[in-house]
């Protein structure tokens, strides 16, 4: 992949980084609204990239993904707010947020460790639905997550007095709290994205394709696919704790309604649209699937005026309409995903001939 | 025979095994020395890989047992019986089929490694070393069986015979003391079939020794120093290939008139 090889190269890297500072100032240009959505791009793109290990990697479908994010999400909500009048600070509650996520995680993966393919798609579909009902109804007895109401007024990420809510003068550049987040975010992501490539190529890494390429394979040259699969799932739902943890501070509010199963499926449709297993290509699906559907939403409702006259079709259905084809598209057209591995991309073109 | 003077390296005792009301193992007691090319034939359906799959633990005998290298193995469990030292390849060739063939021989190095999730993440010094040795042996592996020049391709993308190898060098990689090959002949022709036994020939002189399941009766004949026959789940008869041969039960059970 010559895009590949460019972007590993001094110019290149250093091309990217411009590019990346640039982006949200750029964005601002149309509006705060458009950070925010640069911010849930990246957000994304973390989340993906933590599925990826569990679906890509490890071969195991997992449609309840959003859970492990609810999870980080309400471990921050619950302790930096004044639901509880608790005010925890970001190194206690992110940690404790990833760790209660790797729990459920292995909660979620050990009875299932048996199950494959569509089966365990409808577990873990099931599992996800379960966390989404409980935090909906965890307001009586005891009101925890107060219902449906979800939670309001979190504290948003900080760093001693160094709030990201809000705007600040650094260095004479004035930053909007969307913008500060995205750096932040950024930094999560290459952290997330390094860890994601260095374990694909790494014992572990290898043992987990092993096993979804053939699992009683794997088993006859000594893997122990229980614990490896155990820690796919623990590795996988601690990333999306993380991202819930930073979701839940950006917004300022969580309520059940953020983890639905579209959510899950919507992640999911990133890493396979991108191009499972391979790292750019899901970072590529990410960013489309949060951008096209934003692109389309402020886009389709002033095209229709420009070349009608009028509004034909109601932009918001439309704009699910179109994205709903595209992915249809995909799916027929690249059906490895838009940026699949190297390996895969020669292996299409040799059948295809 | 030098290798019947051999210390033995695995006893079955008795094993059985029944699939409902089928005895697909009655009772089959076999010892393997250490050093030898060990044959296991019968007609089809005779037990041969149930056999297999009892030992490397993919199936729980229902009676008896194994003594691998002086120890009981432990039954139902596939990833211990690698640790201990037995490597097998399958009937129908089982790769993992996106994976480079490098990568595939890597894979099989993981029972003799250690590095975990934290080593992979942090790339520490210890990690570095011992991914890099992983490698080497890898590589050294493809040119053992001679399919170097196919390491960077998709396994499933290679050819049967090559397919084959891999397979044969995955399982070398983790460093077995018994190599059970399920029909490694199966599928090939005249010339890859010679091939095939110089690489088995070689394997064992290097100081693996070696389990071979076979329809080849000429393959298996030449090759190994002694051959056991299963008929029906039952043992008929363990020797030296010269005695198995002439044997009258055998040839009216698996040879034909």
């Amino acid at each position: 992949m010559k895009m590949g090889q460019f972007f590993r190269s001094m110019p290149g890297i250093g091309l990217a980084a411009a590019l990346l500072i640039a982006l949200p100032f750029v964005a601002a240009l149309g509006g705060q609204a458009w950070v925010r959505i640069l911010d849930f791009a990246i957000l994304y793109v973390f989340l993906a990239l933590g599925l990826n290990i569990v679906v890509g990697l490890a071969g195991l479908l997992d449609l309840g993904y959003i859970a492990f994010y609810a999870v980080g999400a309400y471990t921050w909500a619950l302790l930096a707010s004044p639901h509880f009048g608790l005010h925890w600070p970001i190194w206690a509650i992110l940690p404790l947020g990833a760790g209660l996520a790797c729990f459920a995680g292995v909660l979620l993966g050990s009875p299932t460790l048996k199950l494959r393919g569509d089966y365990l798609a409808i577990v873990t579909l099931g599992f996800g639905e379960i966390v989404r009902i409980f935090l909906n109804n965890l307001n009586a007895p005891i009101n925890v997550t107060n219902g449906p109401q979800g939670i309001t007024l979190i504290d948003p990420v900080s760093f001693g007095a160094f709030k990201f809510s809000g705007a600040t003068q650094i260095l004479g550049v004035s930053l909007s709290g969307p913008q500060k987040y995205y750096f932040l975010l950024v930094a999560l992501a290459i952290l997330v994205i390094i860890i994601n490539v260095r374990l694909q190529n790494s014992r572990v890494g290898r043992a987990w394709q092993a096993i979804r390429e053939d699992e009683i394979a794997a088993k006859a040259i000594g893997i122990n696919t229980r614990n490896l699969k155990l820690l796919a799932f623990a590795m996988g739902a601690s990333f999306g704790g993380v991202a819930g943890g930073i979701f839940s501070a950006m917004q300022g509010f969580v309520s059940p309604e953020s983890f639905s199963l579209i959510e899950s499926i919507m992640i999911l449709a990133m890493v396979v649209l991108g191009g499972m297993g391979h790292i750019p290509g899901v970072i590529l699906g990410a960013v489309l699937l949060t951008v096209l559907p934003e692109v389309l939403r402020y886009g389709v409702g002033p095209l229709q005026m420009a070349v009608f006259g009028k509004m034909l079709v109601d932009p918001e259905s439309l704009r699910m309409l179109i994205f709903g084809l595209a992915l249809v598209l995909v799916m027929r057209f690249k059906p490895a995903g838009l940026w699949p591995s190297p390996e895969r991309q020669r292996e299409l073109q040799e059948t295809g001939k | 025979m030098s290798a019947n003077l051999s210390p033995l390296l695995l006893e079955a005792k008795a094993v059985a095994k029944h699939f409902g009301g089928v005895k697909a193992l009655q009772d089959v007691s076999l010892s393997i020395r250490r050093g030898e090319i060990y044959g296991l034939i019968g007609p089809n359906g005779a037990g041969k890989t149930t056999f297999f799959n009892c030992m490397t633990g993919l199936y729980v005998p229902d009676g008896g047992g194994f003594v691998f290298d002086g120890t009981p193995l432990v039954a139902d469990a596939p990833d211990k019986a690698a640790g201990r030292g037995i490597a097998r390849t399958f009937q129908n060739i089982r790769l993992f089929g996106n994976m480079t063939a490098l990568e595939n021989v890597m894979v099989g190095r993981h029972v003799r490694t250690g590095a975990g999730v934290l080593g992979a993440m942090f790339r520490n010094a210890a990690t570095r070393a011992e991914e890099a040795a992983i490698r080497q042996r890898a590589i050294d592996l493809l040119h053992y069986v001679r399919i170097e020049e196919r390491a960077d391709d998709l396994a499933r993308n290679l050819s049967y015979g090559d397919q084959r190898r891999l397979e044969i060098a995955r399982a070398l990689a983790t460093d077995p003391k018994l190599l059970c090959l399920d029909e490694p002949a199966a599928g090939m022709n005249a010339t890859e079939t010679e091939q095939l036994r110089d690489l088995i020939e070689g394997i064992r002189r290097d100081g693996t020794t070696i389990l071979l399941i076979e329809h080849d009766v000429k393959l298996v004949m030449g090759l190994c120093d002694r051959v056991a026959v299963l008929d029906y789940g039952a043992l008929v008869i363990e020797d030296v290939p010269a005695v198995v041969q002439k044997d009258q039960r055998v040839i009216e059970a698996y040879l034909g008139a």
